[in-house]
């Protein structure tokens, strides 16, 4: 069954003339994604690579009936977008798009409020259920069609994980990235009520990463309503406070937001965390076992 | 991003006492002269908190004596508990009319990451960090959730205000401010606005005595006017460097440079040099594509720092091919003259071409096949655990 993406995802491109929305829309296609066109305002009805692209949101649902939408907008125009989406009626939105201001990201929640429309991301490499759709930037080799959920705040340290688990010959039912800004489309709870119902999961992987509460806040949900085991790891033991560590909410103000504190949370709830981040495969293994 | 409390107060203008910042002493004698006022407090202008303890915050009775305050703090190292043992350098100070304070209080605006909403916080109890009330008096907080469609409304800063123990005109005044410090984070895009202390004269006035404004990064391209307050002598060069070439670093004090694609994958590396018992030199993101420049330029900023006796190059490449990043790698150390010894962890398409390579590049570079053994032999060519 896996989450969120598969064999029935239909995608529209957000972006798809600009460099990184023609590559990722190419390379999603190849993998087996069902690229159904792309939207740029102004190049509608002309085509690039194949793909027909609209002049609106709107039209590329009509028209190719479209599900899901995948953008790679520029920062300053992708709330817009966003809303744009779910205003033409897609049901999932992946937002890759990394520098959204975060009173942007406020108002977009805002209006996604008792919408039935889900947002992956911004900042976030996307989804993706293995041997059946890419919707993201991730590479797609790495993967392994399987019954583990990966969720993470993270890009390439998601990329390790699964490597390792699939090296271990563990494959993956769906890999969220649920993005590094402070304010996200879906929390690791949401996705983890997602995995929770889905019977083709039998254990998930959680990566967090230091600033705000949202692992606490899924350790607190593990531990009264999650049924399956989780392993964690926790990115920036080592971080300093009141440095932003690259992505936009990855910082310990004050007294909280620490690595320390969300691997007690966790291990509070009964989680395995993983102490090095080389170990996250292994400890899933054992977990299985 | 940061700016100074002369800054703030500047966009803030309305609630504030008269004042003016000073470069020189002789500045400071004529904005004093000019405030004419008979009480003035100097004030040292840095990116950090905790200025009063440390000698950076004085009260003078006359405008000789703010030119004679003025010129012992300017120049001065300024340690403070936020600033590190090093301190920091004073470069201006402002002058203000010094307020005839009956109370100190505190009011905040920030982001609530869990709520994902703007949520103002007031205390009657200011003058302390609002940390320390969290912990210690939590029910003197008040905590006022905004609306994002609404915006922030009436009745919300009357409920401030009367919390805060106010009442009559100044109550009417406090609402003015509350409303004006909640609009400036809105129109500037702010991740933090504080005043702290807010005071009550004894007339009656409400004033701010302390701003601290902080911006969200991601938001500085619609305010271009901030960007121009930022005052590049209050952050580190190399971090300021490592901006213009998109890259994103930290400095550290361990002995193991990192240079990584992705800021997950980047603290990671971080936290496995630390678990295999030695400390990471610095924080460094070169994004998902690690082009030959960005690469080069990285080896740059690690190589600066003394402390550097190996470096962890961290690479999940993913959809790139190895054998480019490789060249990448060799290029730059070729060009950059790298004399400790490098370890790679690569991981991509064509990935043994891409070990190949650097294997054969006839430079100091050792390759491990996943990152727990680079990283064991990153922390091996440091010289070992750490004591």
């Amino acid at each position: 069954m896996s989450i969120l993406v598969n064999k029935d995802t239909r995608v529209v491109v957000q972006g798809i003339t600009g460099s990184a929305g023609l590559f990722h829309a190419t390379q999603c296609r190849e993998y087996g994604t069902k690229v159904v066109g792309g939207v740029t305002p102004g190049k509608g009805g002309t085509e690039v690579e194949g793909f027909h692209v609209f002049n609106t949101a709107l039209d590329a649902v009509k028209e190719t009936k479209a599900n899901t939408s995948l953008i790679f907008v520029p920062a300053p125009f992708a709330a817009d977008a966003i809303v744009e989406a779910v205003d033409a009626g897609i049901n999932l939105v992946v937002c890759i798009t990394e520098g959204i201001p975060t009173l942007d990201m406020i108002k977009v929640k805002r209006y996604m409020e008792g919408k039935k429309a889900r947002l992956i991301g911004p900042n976030c490499p996307g989804a993706m259920t293995p041997g059946e759709a890419k919707v993201g930037i991730m590479p797609g080799y790495i993967h392994l069609p399987g019954r583990i959920g990966v969720i993470s705040r993270s890009g390439t340290l998601t990329y390790e994980a699964v490597w390792q688990l699939t090296n271990l010959g563990i494959g993956q039912s769906t890999c969220v990235g649920i993005g590094g800004d402070p304010v996200v489309g879906s929390t690791f709870i949401d996705v983890l009520k997602l995995f929770e119902k889905d019977n083709e999961t039998d254990a998930v992987v959680l990566i967090g990463e230091i600033g705000g509460s949202a692992e606490e806040e899924a350790a607190e949900y593990i531990k009264k309503k999650f049924s399956k085991p989780v392993v964690a790891f926790i990115a920036g033991s080592t971080a300093p406070k009141g440095k932003r560590m690259g992505h936009a909410g990855a910082i310990i103000s004050g007294s909280s937001g620490s690595a320390k504190d969300k691997i007690m949370a966790l291990e509070r709830a009964g989680i395995k965390v993983t102490p090095s981040p080389a170990e996250i495969g292994e400890a899933v293994k054992e977990v299985l076992s | 991003m940061n700016i100074h409390e002369y800054q703030a107060k500047e966009l803030l203008a309305k609630y504030v006492p008269a004042g003016k910042v000073a470069f020189t002493p002789e500045e400071a004698y004529q904005i004093a002269q000019d405030l004419r006022c008979t009480k003035l407090v100097v004030k040292a202008q840095i990116h950090a908190g905790g200025r009063g303890k440390g000698g950076g915050i004085k009260l003078a009775n006359s405008p000789d004596e703010v030119r004679r305050i003025a010129s012992e703090m300017l120049g001065m190292r300024l340690v403070t508990h936020q600033t590190g043992a090093e301190g920091k350098i004073v470069r201006k100070v402002l002058i203000e009319e010094a307020s005839d304070i009956e109370r100190e209080l505190y009011l905040g605006v920030v982001i609530d990451r869990s709520t994902e909403r703007i949520v103002l916080m007031a205390s009657p109890e200011g003058g302390v960090e609002i940390e320390e009330i969290a912990r210690t008096k939590p029910k003197k907080i008040l905590k006022e959730y905004v609306d994002p469609a609404l915006g922030l409304l009436p009745f919300q800063c009357r409920k401030i205000a009367y919390f805060l123990g106010l009442n009559g005109k100044t109550a009417n005044k406090a609402v003015n401010l509350i409303s004006g410090l909640y609009q400036a984070f809105v129109d500037n895009d702010c991740s933090l606005a504080e005043i702290n202390p807010l005071v009550v004269t004894r007339e009656g006035d409400v004033l701010a005595l302390d701003v601290k404004l902080n911006f969200d990064d991601n938001a500085l391209f619609r305010h271009p006017e901030i960007e121009k307050l930022r005052d590049p002598e209050e952050e580190d060069p190399t971090e300021l460097e490592a901006k213009k070439w998109g890259l994103s670093y930290v400095k550290l004090n361990g002995n193991i440079g990192c240079l990584v694609n992705g800021a997950g994958l980047a603290m990671a590396t971080m936290d496995i040099i630390k678990y295999y018992g030695s400390e990471p030199a610095n924080f460094l993101d070169v994004g998902g594509g690690a082009s030959t420049e960005q690469v080069t330029q990285a080896f740059k900023m690690i190589l600066r720092d003394q402390n550097v006796k190996a470096v962890f190059v961290n690479i999940f490449g993913g959809i790139m091919k190895c054998d480019t990043i490789a060249t990448g790698i060799i290029t730059a150390a070729k060009e950059v003259g790298i004399k400790v010894p490098i370890v790679v962890r690569l991981e991509g398409t064509n990935v043994e071409l891409g070990r190949k390579m650097l294997a054969e590049s006839g430079l100091n570079i050792t390759t491990g096949a996943d990152m727990r053994e680079a990283a064991a032999k990153a922390v091996a060519a440091a010289g070992g655990k750490l004591s």
